[in-house]
């Protein structure tokens, strides 16, 4: 089992849902959630007073999936959520130990 | 004495339209400051008409409006001290045509309004007992004598030939000097300049500007004490110059070099609000269009003005009502014309006399609210402590000063996951707080 953690622009998270879904993957956790990269924030204006905000709202996706397909729906994340501008977000990926279901108590691979 | 109906119903009517800029304005300013402070704000704003509406019935109305003691000009007497000899004729008003009481009630709204547009200066580091103390004393000694001077026919200034239709001096040089001294005197937020401090809800802004240029309309064509020509006139400027003075801060913002913002748009609008009230009964719709153009290009300018000289004025009270003020109290004396009402200012033949005459106004009006103001201000920060602890400050007045918080974001859940454990709820006053409490010194905690 894999736990896939990706970040990505706000506006992007339908078209990365609708990728998911199409790769099979059946449940996420979304996030809001704030942070800088190379981008490194942006300038907003107040009455002529220019605010430099270092932290830029973005979305954070956890799901955890089967070994087999964890490659294939990190290509689905990163197809969807690219618009090749500064702040695109990132993907990585993690082994996970072990996984229950809370209702049925499943556990390990069944459980996913 | 013989009352008219139709003036009277649109006094009324005014009166209830400029009590409601209060809140107005309490929504344009709460949408400028962070949302940890917006309840300190709109409070500030709403206690004014609480203050204020007891105050004026009972003392400052009567300064002001009342007969001029001694015949100097400078200030009415007791003489409708909570308002005796109600349906005598108001001294200097022989032509009004309404009931006294109908113009106590209208002026009131302007009483009320003027200290309210003075927290914008001071945002985000007021306690409100002292503020409380400082809007009695400074309805008495501040607002009262200028209301006298410049309102009052019998006022010095008034008698000089000095015009202000419906209070540029009175209501908004008076509140954006005021504003100026007490920021001076309390000193800047903690973290001004350097802590970005962007406002939390623009929206909030634009809906409480939207308010103010409605309840405008009582402010100024209201002014005419009647519902009449003259009243139209106040009413098509003061729309003409508005939307002259929004358009003239977003070009300014535009050329500039930076993109046009909504903050900008109400913002010069408010300017051009400002600049018209002294101007709205005594120019045409040419007057108007450029006072107002005026106001929203040199106030979208004035407004940088307070990082220069490193006073925190938070919501640019100097740089709009006192500047816009300034703008409209002058340029009458160069647009001012007969045609409308009034004397006929510079560029009507009318040579530079009024022009001289809405100088000394100006500077007089200026001068005596920022010097009171300041001395005001000066003692009730020394003898009571006029600015929150630094903690306080750091936490936010709408917590620390009222036990509430404007939103359930951000905690707001898990908040009342916490409280929902407890079964019983503490009903009655919080722990005992003694009354020294309100004499504490900036900086002391309890």
């Amino acid at each position: 089992m894999k736990l896939i953690v990706a970040i990505i622009k706000p506006f992007k998270l339908e078209d990365v849902r609708n990728a998911l879904t199409k790769a099979g993957v059946v449940g996420m956790t979304v996030s809001e959630v704030q942070g800088y990269g190379r981008q490194s924030g942006h300038t907003e204006v107040y009455r002529g007073a220019e605010y430099q905000t270092s932290f830029v709202p973005k979305l954070k996706i956890e799901l955890v999936v089967h070994d087999e397909i964890s490659a294939e729906v990190v290509e689905a994340i990163v197809e969807a959520a690219r618009t090749e501008k500064i702040g695109d977000g990132k993907v990585w990926v993690l082994g996970v130990e072990d996984l229950v279901r809370v209702r049925t108590g499943e556990r390990g691979a069944d459980a996913v | 004495m013989h009352y008219n109906s139709g003036d009277t119903a649109w006094v009324l009517a005014s009166t209830a339209l400029v009590l409601f800029m209060t809140p107005g304005l309490a929504f344009f300013y709460g949408g400028m400051v962070r949302s940890k402070n917006v309840l300190g704000m709109l409070m500030q704003n709403f206690v004014a008409i609480g203050i204020v509406s007891i105050v004026w019935v009972f003392i400052s109305y009567s300064l002001a409006f009342g007969p001029d003691w001694g015949g100097f000009g400078l200030i009415g007497t007791l003489h409708f001290f909570a308002l005796a000899h109600p349906n005598q004729t108001i001294p200097g008003y022989s032509g009004l045509t309404i009931p006294p009481l109908v113009f106590v009630g209208f002026q009131m709204m302007f009483a009320i309004i003027t200290p309210a547009l003075i927290t914008g200066a001071t945002a985000d580091r007021l306690r409100l007992a002292p503020f409380v103390v400082f809007v009695v004393i400074w309805s008495v000694i501040v607002y009262a004598p200028i209301a006298h001077w410049v309102f009052d026919p019998n006022g010095w200034l008034f008698k000089l030939g000095a015009e202000d239709f419906a209070g540029g001096t009175v209501v908004h040089m008076n509140a954006g000097a005021a504003g100026l001294a007490i920021a001076m005197v309390v000193g800047k937020r903690r973290g001004w300049p350097k802590e970005p401090m962007p406002p939390h809800n623009v929206p909030f802004v634009l809906l409480g500007a939207g308010i103010l240029w409605f309840g405008w309309f009582g402010f100024n064509a209201g002014s005419a004490l009647g519902a009449n020509v003259l009243s139209a006139h106040a009413f098509l400027n003061t729309n003409t110059a508005t939307a002259a003075a929004l358009l003239g801060w977003i070009l300014v913002e535009k050329i500039r070099g930076g993109k046009s913002t909504t903050l900008g748009a109400a913002s010069g609008a408010v300017a051009g609000l400002v600049a018209i009230t002294p101007a709205c009964g005594y120019v045409d719709i040419w007057g108007a269009t450029i006072i107002g153009l005026a106001a929203g290009v040199i106030c979208a300018l004035a407004v940088s003005l307070k990082y220069k000289v490193g006073l925190d004025d938070a919501l640019d009270v100097g740089g709009v009502h006192l500047v816009g003020g300034i703008v409209g109290a002058l340029l009458i004396g160069v647009f001012g014309t007969a045609a409308v009402s009034g004397a006929n200012g510079l560029f009507y033949g009318g040579g530079l006399s009024l022009l001289g005459h809405q100088a000394i106004a100006v500077v007089a009006a200026g001068s005596y609210s920022f010097i009171i103001s300041w001395i005001l201000a000066k003692i009730i920060h020394k003898t009571m402590g006029f600015r929150v602890s630094p903690d306080d400050e750091l936490e936010g007045m709408d917590t620390a000063l009222h036990a509430e918080t404007a939103y359930e974001l951000g905690g707001g859940f898990l908040r009342s996951l916490a409280s929902s454990g407890s079964a019983e709820a503490k009903i009655g006053p919080p722990q005992d707080q003694p009354l020294t409490d309100l004499f504490r010194k900036p900086g002391e905690r309890r």
